[in-house]
């Protein structure tokens, strides 16, 4: 079965670049200004687009992407709203894979299999999720994956090549390396150490690789592009949201701008990569 | 819920971390390799003599065991029925049972060679033991505990530091227990290779649940000799109070299949089940977090709600997985005890036998308030006196309108 997923990762093979993943909480700051950015992404750049969903406890995250959550909290965000958010971008991009991204209890609560339903419903192409590790594949990976869905799983520098190949068992669409052992948006990851890792997951599996936790900046991008099939970029881009809001927490006027033009430069650090590295 | 009666209720958990449908590894997958090091560690320990040889022997000489079996004979006569025993726990090195696990873990952080223990506390009590044996064994110790209860615990806050530990405040969600666990393994995650995560309760993933009860099981293996010698026979029923759960399955293992004693573990009612409170089997759903799936707090959309309890060490929205499971089978009952009953049971086990009990102990007492007068006169109760109260006096008398 082929997926958006694997399709778009496909075409960006084809033409010899890697692809940008963005990563936005839905619902940040509130619902429609949620669903402002997330049609603009595509426009600015973002190949495959990570949509978060809002938890009380986000254990692996740091700070940028805890406030994130509980702005969109605090704005009545639920996982059935992040859903509708989801199908109300589809009906008018039916080609930009979706990737929902999260901890696993509200999906608990939603009901495993109504959740499943409801995800291919609104046009949802793939699921991370932080708390569930291969040991827990009973839980929702193994359905997802009976149901469509990709199910994409975290590695990190803690897995090694002992452990790879029970991260990769399950796992599809394409693998998420960890860059830092850490919380998200903290560290800044060593380059040459992610290309030895990229290097060493492909050793295992055939699906594309994509890098993440700590890519900020335009350069960052483009460093780590050279290596990797795609490169994450969260905490920056939800603190780009945090920066434009007023003093009660509300979007702005620049909100959605900020975020584009954030996404445009990192989409040109993510270009310029493979230009470089084909001369 | 209706849940298949075992033929043994002391063999969990399974290989997978189950009690049930409960406990589990529900953690990201830079903590997986670092629980199964710890899983095999554990069980490394476990089959070697020595291991037990030197815990026994800090036991013994540095932490006071055995704890007495102490009969309350003016708590029993003020309450006419049940015969009541206190288990001392409140006797132990540092002032509570926590001291009983964190030396077990520090040995094994010891064997793998971790030289930075971390640890999350809400009164403060886990967290005063875990510095405590970080400075013993010469261990780099960082405590994670809520902003809210480092002012509310101020005097054990003072003595980790006297320990040479860094207490850490957390600032985030509510700034109490659930949001210091988060931010201890945020650390972890973060420090992998020198660190070592010291859980203070029977929760979190496995194998935590398990090797946490089985460090604490030492309460109820002593309550069933030191019973034997003092009455002849098994005692009746068990009571004790549980945020997390660890005195309580540290009491209650051993007993677990004897199916005459009754087995009675106490929640924080807090303000009452219908208000704020911290009563997750009572008041709670089943739910998945920080790595076991358990009865929570929560709201109708999975986000994890505050508990609260006059006591910063019941003030957590979760139990021991264990815990859910004992009380779906029905083996023991959940009972909630409010703040209001806590503090009237404080006050009564000071002036009636001059012990002072920690807040969180009190709401079992406050339960035998209920259950004693109810027994006969032969029934031998069990109530778990799990910390002193000394570290509860400053806000205790706060209450009362006392300016110390």
């Amino acid at each position: 079965m082929t997926t958006r997923i694997d399709s778009r990762f496909a075409a960006l093979k084809a033409e010899g670049r890697s692809a940008l993943v963005t990563f936005v909480m839905a619902g940040d700051p509130g619902y429609e200004t949620s669903l402002a950015i997330l049609k603009a992404l595509p426009d600015a750049g973002a190949d495959v687009i990570e949509l978060g969903m809002p938890f009380s406890d986000p254990m692996a995250d740091g700070p940028p992407i805890q406030a994130a959550g509980l702005r969109a909290l605090k704005g009545g965000q639920t996982l059935r709203k992040t859903l509708d958010l989801v199908a109300a971008f589809r009906q008018g991009d039916r080609d930009t894979p979706i990737v929902l991204m999260g901890y696993y209890n509200p999906i608990y609560i939603y009901g495993v299999d109504r959740f499943l339903k409801d995800a291919l419903d609104a046009g949802v192409d793939g699921l991370i999720v932080v708390d569930l590790p291969p040991e827990e594949d009973a839980e929702l990976c193994l359905p997802a994956l009976r149901a469509g869905l990709n199910f994409i799983r975290l590695a990190t520098p803690t897995t090694d090549d002992r452990r790879l190949p029970t991260v990769l068992g399950n796992t599809s669409g394409f693998v998420y390396y960890v860059s830092v052992t850490g919380i998200t948006g903290v560290a800044t990851p060593d380059f040459d150490a992610v290309a030895t890792a990229v290097a060493r997951i492909k050793r295992h599996t055939e699906l594309p690789v994509a890098v993440g936790f700590g890519v900020k900046t335009t350069e960052h991008a483009r460093a780590v592009a050279e290596g990797a099939d795609g490169v994450v970029v969260g905490s920056a881009l939800v603190e780009a949201v945090r920066t434009t809001l007023d003093a009660d927490g509300r979007a702005t006027e620049k909100t959605v701008s900020t975020v584009t033009e954030l996404v445009s430069s990192l989409a040109a650090g993510v270009r310029a990569a493979r230009a470089i590295a084909a001369e | 819920m209706n849940v298949q009666q075992p033929n043994s209720y002391r063999t969990g958990p399974d290989e997978n971390g189950r009690f049930g449908i409960y406990g589990g590894r529900f953690v990201a997958e830079t903590l997986m390799p670092l629980i199964l090091d710890l899983e095999k560690a554990y069980a490394d320990a476990k089959a070697d003599p020595a291991y037990y040889a030197e815990m026994n022997g800090h036991l013994t000489h540095y932490v006071g065991r055995p704890s007495p079996l102490y009969f309350a004979e003016r708590l029993t006569e003020h309450f006419g029925g049940a015969k009541i025993y206190l288990k001392r726990e409140e006797l132990n090195h540092t002032g509570s049972h926590k001291v009983n696990n964190v030396l077990g873990q520090i040995l094994l952080a010891r064997r793998m060679g971790k030289p930075r223990v971390i640890a999350e506390t809400g009164a403060g009590q886990h967290g005063v033991a875990t510095a405590t044996l970080c400075a013993r064994f010469g261990l780099k110790c960082v405590v994670y505990m809520g902003a809210v209860d480092v002012a509310r615990q101020a005097p054990n806050v003072f003595r980790m530091k006297m320990l040479g530990a860094e207490v850490v405040p957390v600032q985030s969600g509510a700034k109490t227990l659930k949001d210091a666990m988060n931010e201890a393994l945020r650390d972890w995650v973060t420090n992998v290779h020198d660190t070592f995560y010291c859980i203070g309760t029977v929760a979190g993933p496995h194998p935590y649940p398990g090797m946490v009860r089985d460090f604490q099981s030492i309460i109820g293996r002593e309550t069933r000799e030191q019973m034997q010698e003092a009455e002849g026979r098994l005692p009746d029923s068990l009571i004790a109070c549980v945020g997390g759960g660890s005195n309580a399955m540290g009491l209650f293992h051993p007993f677990l299949d004897d199916p005459s004693v009754e087995i009675y573990g106490v929640e924080a009612a807090g303000h009452g089940l219908d208000k704020l409170h911290a009563a997750s089997i009572n008041g709670g759903r089943p739910g998945v977090l920080h790595g076991n799936r358990t009865y929570l707090l929560m709201d109708g959309d999975g986000q994890i709600e505050e508990g609260h309890s006059i006591s910063a060490g019941l003030d957590y929205p979760g139990i021991g997985p264990e815990h859910s499971w004992l009380a779906d089978t029905g083996r023991a009952k959940y009972l909630t005890a409010t703040d209001d009953e806590a503090l009237e049971a404080f006050g009564l086990l000071s002036r009636l036998e001059g012990i002072i009990p920690a807040l969180e102990s009190a709401h079992a007492l406050a339960k035998v308030a209920d259950l004693a007068p109810t027994k006969p006169k032969d029934h031998l109760m069990v109530v778990n006196l799990s910390g002193r109260g000394d570290k509860d006096v400053p806000q205790v008398a706060e209450i009362m309108g006392t300016k110390l």
